[in-house]
C-alpha cells in the first residue's frame, strides 16, 4: 500500500477510534435524525392521503425528501465534529506539520465521515421504514446503492467545507450555508433516485439519476482532494 | 498520492548550509507585527536559547521555522530549503514541541505515538514505542487515555512525540512548563542527548538559567525584534553588569 494511503488510513482509524470512545458526533446525529423523522411524521400525520392517487399516504409520498433532508442535516454534525476534534488541542497544527502529501489527511477524514454517516443511515432507514410504513426490505439493494453514492458526495464536500470553516467563529452557521448550495445536484439526485426505488420506475429514469450521483461524486472528490492542501494552510 | 515509504525518507540536507537562515522576516497578525526584520543565521549543531517576555514573538518564530505559519515578509531557509516552496523537505527534518501539543484526549499515550509514527511514515513496533514512553517516564501510563493525564504527563508525552522522527532541528517552546523536578531533569537529559548527537536546538524559554546552561548562543527578542544576538557568555556578562548597575 502506498505510504500516503497508509497515512490516510491512520487518520481514518484515529478519527473512528476517537468517535467510538467519545460518541460525540454519532449520538448527536442519531438522536437528531430520529427526532426530525418523528417530527415530520407527527406534523404530516400518518394517515393523510398522498397528492398522487395510488402513492399511499402523504408521508410515503414525501418520504424520499424527508429522509434525505434528515440525513444531510444530521451529516452536518458529523463533518463539523471531524475537525473540531483537531481544535481541542493542537491537532490541526499537528496535521499541518506531518510531512508528506496533505491529501492523505483529507482522504482519512473523508473515510471516517462516510463510515459514521453510513452507520447512522443503517439505523435511520429502518426507523423511517417503520414510522412511515415504507416497504424497504424488498428495495434494499437499490436503496443501498443510492445511499452509498449520495453519502460519498455529501461527505466529500462536507469534509472540505468543514476544514475551510473549522477556525471560524460562526462555523456552525456558515458550514451548511456554504455547503448546501453546492450540494444541490447530490440532494436532487438522491431524492429523485430514492423516490424511484421506493415508488417504482415506469419511465426507466433511475439509471440517469444514479449516473448524476456518480458524476457529482467524481467531480467533488477530484476538486476537494486537489484543493484541500490550500484549505488546511494557516 | 504516489510517495513510497522510501520516498518519504529524508533526502540528505545540502552540506555546508546553515540549519536556519532568515532574511527580513516579518509576521503580522491583523494590524500587529509579531515579528519584524528578523535576520538570523544558525549553523547546524548549534544550541540557541530564545529568550524574551510574553508576546515578544518567540512562539511565532518557532512556528514559522517549523512551517506551521507563513511569514508575512522575508525569506526563511531551513537546511537550505526555502519554506515558501519546499515546506515538505523542512517538515521531514524538524520536530516542534509547541505550547498546544497535537495530542488526542480519547486516545491512549501509546495510540497517540502510534498515530504520530504512522503519519511520519515510520515503521515502529509497539515495543519500541513503549520504550520511548519509558524514557519520558510514562511506562505505566502507556494504556491510559490522555484526558486522564496531568499537565506534566502531557508535556512528557509531547516531548516523546516531538522526538519520534529523530529531527535534525529541534524547536522547543517552553519545554520546562508544568514539569516537576523529575520532569525538569528529564528535559535536561534530552537536551544533553540532543547536543551530544549534534542536533540543532532552539530552546524558547522563560527559564533563563536553563537557557544559559544548555545553549551556546542567546537570541533575545523584544516586541518582535532582535534585542540581543550573541554568545551565551556575553549575554550573561551583560546581564550581570546590568544587574550590578541597577543594584
Amino acid at each position: 500500500m502506498p505510504a500516503e494511503w497508509r497515512r490516510a488510513w491512520a487518520v481514518a482509524g484515529k478519527d473512528l477510534l476517537t468517535e467510538r470512545r467519545a460518541k460525540a458526533a454519532f449520538n448527536a446525529m442519531a438522536f437528531f435524525a430520529g427526532l426530525v423523522l418523528l417530527t415530520f411524521g407527527v406534523a404530516l400525520g400518518p394517515d393523510a392521503p398522498a397528492g398522487d392517487a395510488g402513492r399511499g399516504t402523504l408521508l410515503q409520498e414525501l418520504a424520499p425528501g424527508l429522509l434525505w433532508v434528515t440525513i444531510l442535516f444530521a451529516g452536518v454534525l458529523a463533518v463539523d465534529r471531524s475537525f473540531q476534534v483537531e481544535l481541542e488541542r493542537g491537532g490541526m497544527e499537528g496535521l499541518r506539520l506531518y510531512p508528506g502529501d496533505r491529501k492523505a489527511v483529507y482522504l482519512g477524514k473523508l473515510i471516517a465521515n462516510v463510515s459514521v454517516m453510513l452507520l447512522m443511515e443503517v439505523l435511520v432507514l429502518p426507523f423511517a421504514g417503520v414510522l412511515y410504513s415504507l416497504d424497504l426490505w424488498t428495495r434494499l439493494p437499490g436503496l443501498a446503492v443510492v445511499a452509498a453514492l449520495a453519502t460519498l458526495g455529501f461527505a466529500a464536500m462536507g469534509t472540505f467545507y468543514a476544514a475551510l470553516t473549522a477556525n471560524l467563529r460562526a462555523r456552525q452557521v456558515l458550514l451548511p450555508l456554504l455547503m448546501f448550495p453546492v450540494l444541490i445536484p447530490v440532494i436532487l439526485a438522491a431524492v429523485k433516485a430514492t423516490g424511484l426505488v421506493l415508488h417504482g420506475d415506469p419511465m426507466d429514469e433511475l439509471a440517469s439519476w444514479v449516473k448524476l450521483l456518480g458524476a457529482a461524486d467524481v467531480l467533488f472528490l477530484t476538486v476537494c482532494t486537489l484543493a484541500f492542501e490550500y484549505v488546511i494552510e494557516e | 498520492m504516489s510517495s513510497s515509504p522510501a520516498e518519504l525518507r529524508r533526502a540528505p540536507a545540502p552540506s555546508g548550509v546553515a540549519a536556519v537562515e532568515t532574511t527580513g522576516l516579518g509576521k503580522r497578525f491583523g494590524r500587529t507585527w509579531a515579528l519584524r526584520g528578523i535576520d538570523l543565521e544558525i549553523p547546524a549543531g548549534e544550541a540557541v536559547a530564545l529568550l524574551g517576555p510574553n508576546g515578544s514573538g518567540k512562539s511565532t518564530l518557532l512556528r514559522i521555522l517549523a512551517t506551521a505559519a507563513r511569514p508575512t515578509l522575508g525569506d526563511v531557509r531551513v537546511f537550505g530549503f526555502p519554506s515558501r516552496t519546499d515546506g515538505d523537505a523542512i517538515r521531514r527534518r524538524v520536530g516542534l514541541l509547541s505550547d498546544r501539543p497535537p495530542l488526542y484526549d480519547e486516545l491512549t499515550a501509546l495510540e497517540n505515538l502510534r498515530f504520530a509514527g504512522a503519519m511520519y511514515a515510520l515503521t515502529v513496533s509497539d515495543e519500541a514505542l513503549r520504550a520511548v514512553l519509558a524514557r519520558v517516564g510514562l511506562a505505566q501510563a502507556a494504556e491510559a487515555r490522555v484526558r486522564t493525564f496531568s499537565q506534566g504527563m502531557t508535556q512528557r508525552l509531547s516531548l516523546a512525540r516531538a522526538m519520534l522522527q529523530g529531527p535534525d532541528l529541534v524547536l522547543l517552546d517552553e519545554p520546562y512548563n508544568a514539569l516537576d523536578a523529575a520532569g525538569l531533569r528529564l528535559v535536561d537529559e534530552f537536551l544533553a542527548g540532543l547536543k551530544a548527537a549534534g542536533r540543532t536546538v532552539i530552546l524558547a524559554t522563560h527559564h533563563i538559567a536553563k537557557g544559559l546552561a544548555w545553549c551556546d548562543r542567546v537570541i533575545a527578542l523584544g516586541a518582535g525584534r532582535i534585542g540581543f544576538d550573541g554568545p551565551t557568555a556575553r549575554f550573561a556578562a551583560q546581564a550581570s553588569d546590568a544587574a550590578g548597575a541597577w543594584a
